[in-house]
């Protein structure tokens, strides 16, 4: 049997999920902008995808847009904010722990001229509220911040943050990377302060290549997909009606469970940290408690390469994550980890164990019993 | 406009009562590389000559490239093929291929024909100056010399009437499969492909060992050697390529001998493993990447003690080259993108990092005496375990 604990980088699908999209390719392929009754069936599929996201997200309908995945709404949310926004200020603040999909972005707006401040974080991936709010000035148009970091998990205090940046300049826009926090946390981004929330349908048994940006009333966004105008002209190209109907399918069959997987993610979490804290020349990365999150755990094994790690566990059917891959030629390291201070041992050991409302006590004890008999061995066999 | 090539081939013209062996290979190799072109190919050799005619539309450029990689091949030659019609419609046929090939540019000129239909009214000499000297009427920018002209332009009589003038340039060396058979030790580096590829430009047909390392090296690691051989086999043609599981011995060698000198034994078993194969695969040498002096292992005294327990000759065709030059090769087969992926190999894993770069013989075979107990066996299954992927 094989044991999955990689549901951060993506998810297997619900098989509801994908009989629908199944569905919607065969028999309910039309396209919803065509006037012909095939194409009001697919904008039915269409309403109350849009419907189901703007229910949990407590949000209008109006306010939810469909994209390609995470990485397109995060671009779009940075990229288009900046756009709109450049006549009332050039400065932009994030964190050094952002994913990727956020950094590149603001790399660009930095090349386009915009002054970017880069916050760093405590050595549990935390950002300061208190440093976030000193550095919003009034030439502030844009705030990103993460709410559960993909690498070591910790949960950013995104509500106070967004109250904090809203009392010291309303006018800021609020950008939340929610990716890997939707289905895991209860998410209200009105109540939050937050104006742009980026949502991503694999990691929670949805299809892939698809995504959601909410955009809260009023914002002032640019749109970057530019063509047919679809979605009120916000993001032009033919709706995904499969991928929005089908990430719409997850989120509820997700939500409706939402304290339920929660509580049994975070008791297969203590069951793995409580194991791994037992073992000799462990790190465990990111917080515990509430303050992380319950999907995932990151861990140093000091002396054992991680990407080795991850392949042994690979033959034993266990499959982890090595955050970035690296060479004995270019060893790069994890952006997170170099930001809460890893040491480079540690950098270099990290393996990271994501799971799901379906990973079992069982599998976290094999995985534990296969960690203990591997690890010796490996730690015998290191470069000298 | 162009309905056929001529091959230009390289050294095989120089063989003796073998030169049929080695044109046939040829053709086979040329039939084999054109066979993924589209289009409809015919390759016959006539009168000591190798032609490629064409039946119907075809990919010339497709058909020029799978060309350009058929070793033995010299040059192309694009042939326009006209009927005998009479004089007149060939007269016009010439000038319509000068008009096109050459169309306003400046050239010097000498018309070079041939008749292998010797019932053709006119004499090779009568060919050459009535057609000359319609061209010079028709193109004002065309001038004759018949010393040393820009342009030999070619007029071949013979069932129809073959004309052509440009030579593309092929990649030389002999067909594959005239020059026996040699085992490649493959990793997943710049250098090894490019070995493979400059002997199997001699003519040798090829075959690889891959020594794979899980879980220290991966799958995709794996994937890109795989990838480097069907690259090079696009040259070479098929491949078989053995990937040999080396975890074991290598832990051992880690294990019992010292650290320093770890890598100089991995490879002397290493070469013996790939000698086993090449046994079995009926090869006559071993071909490696080696370039004296480039890392420690190939320092002139490592070289030395590597190949000592080798009975095979070992080829190692890019030892005097700079690691410039070598990657230049590798981009001009196309192996080097893939080659610089960033994978672990199974040579860096463990890598000591200060490795004895001067080797003493008698050392290395000591410390190889601690291994004495477990090595042939695990070599024995080593060599039985080994997977077995066809490269074509």
């Amino acid at each position: 049997m094989e044991i999955y604990l990689d549901n951060s980088a993506t998810t297997r699908a619900y098989p509801e999920v994908a009989q629908l999209v199944t569905k919607l390719m065969l028999e309910d392929y039309g396209n919803p902008s065509a006037l012909h009754q095939k194409g009001v069936d697919a904008e039915q599929y269409l309403r109350q995808a849009r419907e189901t996201m703007a229910k949990i997200l407590k949000a209008q309908e109006k306010e939810i847009f469909f994209t390609s995945g995470g990485t397109e709404s995060n671009n779009w949310a940075l990229v288009g904010t900046a756009l709109a926004m450049q006549r009332m200020g050039k400065h932009i603040i994030t964190t050094q722990i952002e994913h990727p999909a956020v950094q590149a972005p603001v790399t660009f707006l930095e090349e386009l001229g915009f002054s970017v401040t880069r916050l760093g974080v405590d050595k549990e991936g935390m950002v300061d509220p208190e440093e976030l709010e000193q550095a919003v000035t009034p030439e502030t148009i844009l705030v990103s911040v993460m709410f559960v970091n993909n690498e070591i998990g910790t949960v950013e205090p995104v509500a106070e943050l967004g109250e904090r940046i809203k009392r010291k300049n309303p006018s800021t826009v609020f950008h939340v990377d929610a990716i890997q926090a939707f289905g895991k946390l209860p998410i209200c981004p009105k109540k939050m302060n937050i104006d742009l929330l980026s949502v991503s349908g694999h990691k929670f048994h949805g299809p892939k290549g698809i995504g959601m940006l909410y955009v809260r009333e009023k914002t002032k966004i640019r749109p970057l997909i530019l063509g047919g105008g679809q979605q009120n002209g916000m993001r032009s190209g033919t709706d995904n009606v499969p991928g929005a109907a089908g990430m719409a399918l997850a989120a509820k069959m997700v939500c409706d469970h939402l304290e339920e997987y929660r509580e049994h993610m975070y008791r297969i979490r203590e069951r793995l940290t409580a194991g791994l804290e037992q073992m000799d020349d462990v790190v465990l990365h990111g917080r515990k408690g509430e303050q992380g999150a319950p999907q995932i755990v990151n861990a140093s094994f000091l002396g054992v390469r991680s990407e080795v790690l991850l392949h042994t566990l690979e033959s034993e059917g266990i499959y982890v994550s090595a955050g970035s891959a690296c060479s004995s030629h270019k060893r790069a390291g994890s952006p997170t980890l170099t930001a809460i201070g890893a040491s480079k041992a540690e950098r270099e050991s990290s393996v990271r164990f994501s799971f799901c409302e379906t990973t079992t006590e069982e599998d976290i004890d094999r995985t534990l019993e296969t960690l203990r008999r591997v690890i010796p061995m490996l730690r015998k066999f290191t470069r000298k | 406009m162009f309905k056929a090539f001529l091959i230009k081939y390289a050294e095989i013209g120089i063989k003796g009562k073998n030169r049929h062996i080695f044109e046939e290979a040829l053709c086979r190799r040329m039939r084999h590389a054109l066979a993924e072109v589209e289009g409809t190919f015919s390759v016959t050799r006539e009168m000591g000559r190798i032609y490629v005619l064409t039946d119907g539309a075809f990919d010339y450029d497709g058909a020029v490239e799978a060309l350009r990689r058929v070793f033995g091949i010299a040059g192309i030659c694009p042939v326009v093929i006209a009927e005998d019609t009479g004089f007149e419609d060939l007269a016009k046929a010439v000038v319509d291929y000068v008009k096109e090939v050459y169309g306003g540019q400046e050239k010097t000129f000498k018309v070079c024909a041939r008749r292998a239909k010797k019932t053709y009214p006119m004499s090779s000499m009568e060919l050459n100056s009535e057609l000359g000297g319609r061209i010079l009427d028709a193109c004002p920018n065309m001038k004759v010399d018949v010393h040393d002209p820009d342009v030999y332009l070619n007029v071949e009589i013979r069932q129809s009437i073959y004309l052509y003038s440009e030579t593309i340039p092929g990649p030389g060396g002999m067909p594959v499969g005239t020059n026996g058979q040699a085992m490649l030790l493959l990793s997943g580096g710049i250098d090894s492909p490019v070995a493979g590829y400059m002997i199997a430009k001699r003519g040798v047909k090829i075959d690889a060992v891959y020594f794979h390392a899980p879980p220290y090296t991966s799958e995709r690691a794996k994937q890109k050697v795989v990838d480097l051989a069907r690259q090079v086999a696009r040259y070479s043609g098929p491949i078989r390529l053995h990937v040999v599981n080396f975890t074991e011995i290598q832990l051992y060698i880690y294990e019992k001998c010292p650290h320093d000198e770890l890598t100089i034994i991995m490879r002397r078993y290493m070469m013996k493993l790939a000698e086993m194969f090449a046994r079995q695969d009926g090869c006559l040498g071993l071909i490696t990447g080696e370039s004296i002096g480039q890392v420690a292992s190939q320092t002139m005294h490592s070289l030395a003690v590597t190949n000592e327990v080798c009975t095979m000759p070992v080829f190692r065709p890019l030892i005097g080259f700079d690691k410039q030059e070598i990657v230049d090769i590798s981009e001009k087969i196309g192996t080097y993108e893939t080659s610089v992926l960033p994978y672990e190999d199974c040579c860096t894993i463990f890598v000591a990092k200060h490795p004895v770069t001067k080797p003493n013989l008698n050392i290395i075979r000591r410390s190889e005496t601690h291994l004495a107990e477990k090595i042939d066996g695990m070599m024995e299954t080593a060599f039985a375990t080994a997977e077995l992927i066809e490269i074509s």
